[in-house]
């Protein structure tokens, strides 16, 4: 019983971080860094409530893909036709996401920072031996292995491979490089999208002002951990949604937290993704001109 | 080489010609800033039209919340007085190349420690006061030196260490705050320090403490250190160029020690002066509410104030006074406060991007081109 809930528990916390890191992984290789996944997660998480509201769960996802491909396109147009400075535009978007989803919450339902997401309006889950299990998990499976294979064995991975590495090689062989860059700004994006979504209308099934809770930064430790291979993007965030749903279950466990007070037990993905990333960190080379705006000579 | 010597009006004509350089680059800069504020107000009125909300009234309100009268620009510095401090943090680590976004974990500590030391420690009013401050700086740079030994040995982005340093003092603090700092007597906040080891309000009735001066005071010393001392310079060549300190010698461990070091002084006081330096309060509340988010308030102050300690005062009082008047502006016109948010990111956003305002100006002028009778083309050849 508690071995399947911790499975299922880790399956579950596994998928906002394997998405959100397999878009941004797309992204860094064509050479754009986004630190702003934290408040996309956020503004799409609630947007995403708004269309499932309206439009059932799948309606939702949707809502939550595009909204985030919408932030991830203005993220990208300011990274690569405005050459601007990729992390300041990336705090920017979280500060601003907190702000929009403050009003909202209050605009939309009049009660000021929570809203639960009713079952109707909920992604249905797949009943598996293990119990209940989110349809999503296959998403992100599937998700992580196209990203896999458009970056491995397509010409558009070619292409995009090359303008993180060297843009200007890229351009001289007739690589149009501002466009593949602002491609994989908006494919960061519209993942994280879904990524929001999942949160909001299937795992944790609220809305509240600061619903991913660090999880935008962790997606960019397992980016790290990754290496920028979808694959190991899954077992990263296997490893920390593990710590994560370890959390979530031992701190309703009355005879753990007599021992152990919840707020440290609450407090170990973030030490665990710390360590990991200590530990693998030395062995990781980022694609020579990610983070760097291309100018033409 | 130029054999012949320079004449000294010739170097004088050069001189004049950089300062105007400097000055024009200065003002452009400032251009650049008030552009980005209009368009925040502009989409912060947006976004209340749009949810139905009276924008005029919600910024008038803001107004005479933050600026109206004598109590209420005590209660914008009073807002300030934190975020001067947290934006140095953000700007002094930037200026040496450093994205320090630690300050809200490293100011949580340090409003900690202010309680541990206040409370508890019953001395002389200046030396209460002296020893709480000097106690949450300490625990402030503490709290930022792993962040700074893990970027120096082992290359972790600081964004990503900071970060989870965030999440860690911010859970240890909720522990600490209900089960070894709690007041038996109120369930809601800490123990409150001892008469001795406040700092009372300078005009009855508001806010604002002699916190705010030494604020000001750590902003100056900031100036100082980096634009007049051997350090700071070392500090910015590690941001501009960081393998040109290598070449000159320079230990780059050290030089991350030093400005996380410094950063995480500047993190600590800023929690202290929401407990010593703040009325009526004088205790840490249980939900964390009076150190809120100041720590990424920080950011947008340092971002505005473009790293440098002057801009960051001015850049202070300017969010201080969307925190103070945001107040106003709820019982005005019923916008919640969180409104400001908006207004603070999307500045942000702006300042991001300021090749944006010379491609707009480029393709404007280019459309008026199109408008006008082409030019006879002049023959020439071009080189791609």
């Amino acid at each position: 019983m508690l071995i399947s809930s911790l499975i299922l528990g880790a399956l579950h916390a596994m998928v906002p971080l394997t998405i959100t890191a397999t878009g941004e992984i797309l992204s860094e290789r064509a050479g754009v860094v986004n630190i702003g996944l934290e408040g996309i997660l956020l503004i799409s998480a609630f947007a995403a409530v708004v269309g499932a509201e309206a439009g059932g769960p799948l309606a939702g996802l949707m809502v939550g893909l595009l909204t985030g491909a919408l932030l991830g396109l203005i993220h990208g147009i300011i990274a690569v036709y405005f050459r601007g400075d990729q992390t300041v535009s990336g705090v920017g978007l979280n500060i601003l996401a907190l702000g929009v989803v403050a009003i909202g919450i209050v605009d939309r339902w009049g009660a000021a920072g929570f809203h639960r997401v009713e079952r109707a309006f909920r992604v249905p889950p797949l009943s598996t031996p293990l119990g209940p299990m989110s349809p999503m998990v296959i998403v992100t499976i599937l998700l992580a292995a196209l990203t896999w294979y458009l970056l491995q064995h397509t010409n558009l991975g070619l292409k995009i491979q090359a303008c993180g590495e060297n843009p200007a090689a890229a351009d001289a062989a007739g690589v149009r490089v501002e466009r593949v860059r602002l491609f994989g700004a908006v494919y960061a994006g519209a993942l994280t999208g879904i990524a929001g979504a999942y949160l909001s209308i299937d795992w944790l099934a609220t809305i509240t002002e600061n619903l991913p809770a660090g999880r935008g930064f962790i997606a960019l430790a397992t980016v790290v951990f990754s290496r920028l291979n979808p694959w190991l993007a899954v077992l990263g965030g296997l490893i920390f949604g593990f710590f994560d749903s370890l959390g979530l279950v031992a701190s309703t466990s009355q005879a753990l937290t007599r021992v152990i007070p919840y707020q440290f037990i609450q407090m170990m993905p973030y030490v665990v993704t710390l360590l990991v990333v200590a530990g693998v960190i030395g062995r990781f080379r980022a694609p020579a001109a990610s983070g760097q705006p291309y100018r033409r000579e | 080489m130029d054999p012949r010597p320079v004449e000294p009006q010739e170097l004088d004509a050069i001189t004049r010609r950089e300062r105007r350089r400097q000055l024009r680059a200065a003002l452009g800069g400032l251009a650049e800033i008030l552009i980005a504020l209009v368009i925040g107000l502009g989409v912060g009125a947006l976004v209340m039209r749009g949810a139905g909300y009276n924008w005029r009234l919600a910024y008038e309100g803001l107004l005479i919340g933050s600026f109206g009268d004598q109590w209420a620009i005590a209660d914008t510095l009073a807002s300030a007085t934190p975020l001067i401090l947290t934006g140095l943090v953000f700007g002094l680590s930037a200026r040496a190349g450093y994205f320090n976004i630690g300050a809200q974990g490293q100011m949580v500590v340090g409003a900690l420690a202010a309680v541990a030391v206040g409370a508890h420690l019953s001395a002389p009013p200046v030396v209460a006061v002296t020893l709480a401050f000097l106690a949450s700086a300490l625990a402030g740079a503490i709290w930022a030196l792993p962040p700074a030994f893990l970027k120096a040995t082992r290359g972790v982005h600081e964004v990503i260490s900071t970060i989870m340093f965030n999440w860690i003092a911010h859970y240890t603090a909720l522990y600490l705050v209900f089960n070894v700092l709690n007041d038996p007597r109120s369930a809601e906040r800490t123990v409150r320090v001892l008469p001795g080891a406040r700092l009372g309000a300078l005009i009855p009735g508001a806010d604002m403490t002699a916190a705010i001066f030494v604020a000001v005071g750590v902003a100056v010393f900031m100036y100082w250190l980096l634009w007049h001392s051997p350090w700071g310079y070392e500090m910015r060549i590690a941001g501009l160029n960081p393998s040109a300190l290598r070449y000159a010698g320079a230990n780059p461990l050290w030089s991350v020690n030093l400005t996380f070091i410094l950063a995480g002084l500047a993190a600590g006081l800023a929690g202290a002066t929401q407990i010593i330096g703040r009325p009526p309060t004088y205790a840490l509340y249980g939900d964390l509410s009076n150190v809120r988010n100041l720590g990424f308030d920080g950011i947008a102050v340092a971002l505005i104030g473009r790293n440098h300690p002057l801009g960051i005062i001015l850049a202070a009082i300017f969010i201080g006074a969307m925190g103070a008047g945001a107040r106003m502006m709820q019982i005005m016109a019923g916008v919640p406060l969180d409104m400001v948010r908006i207004v603070h990111g999307t500045v942000i956003i702006a300042l991001a991007a300021p090749e944006a305002w010379t491609l707009l100006g480029k393709f404007l002028g280019r459309a008026r081109a199109r408008r006008a009778p082409a030019p006879p083309a002049p023959a020439k050849t071009v080189h791609r």
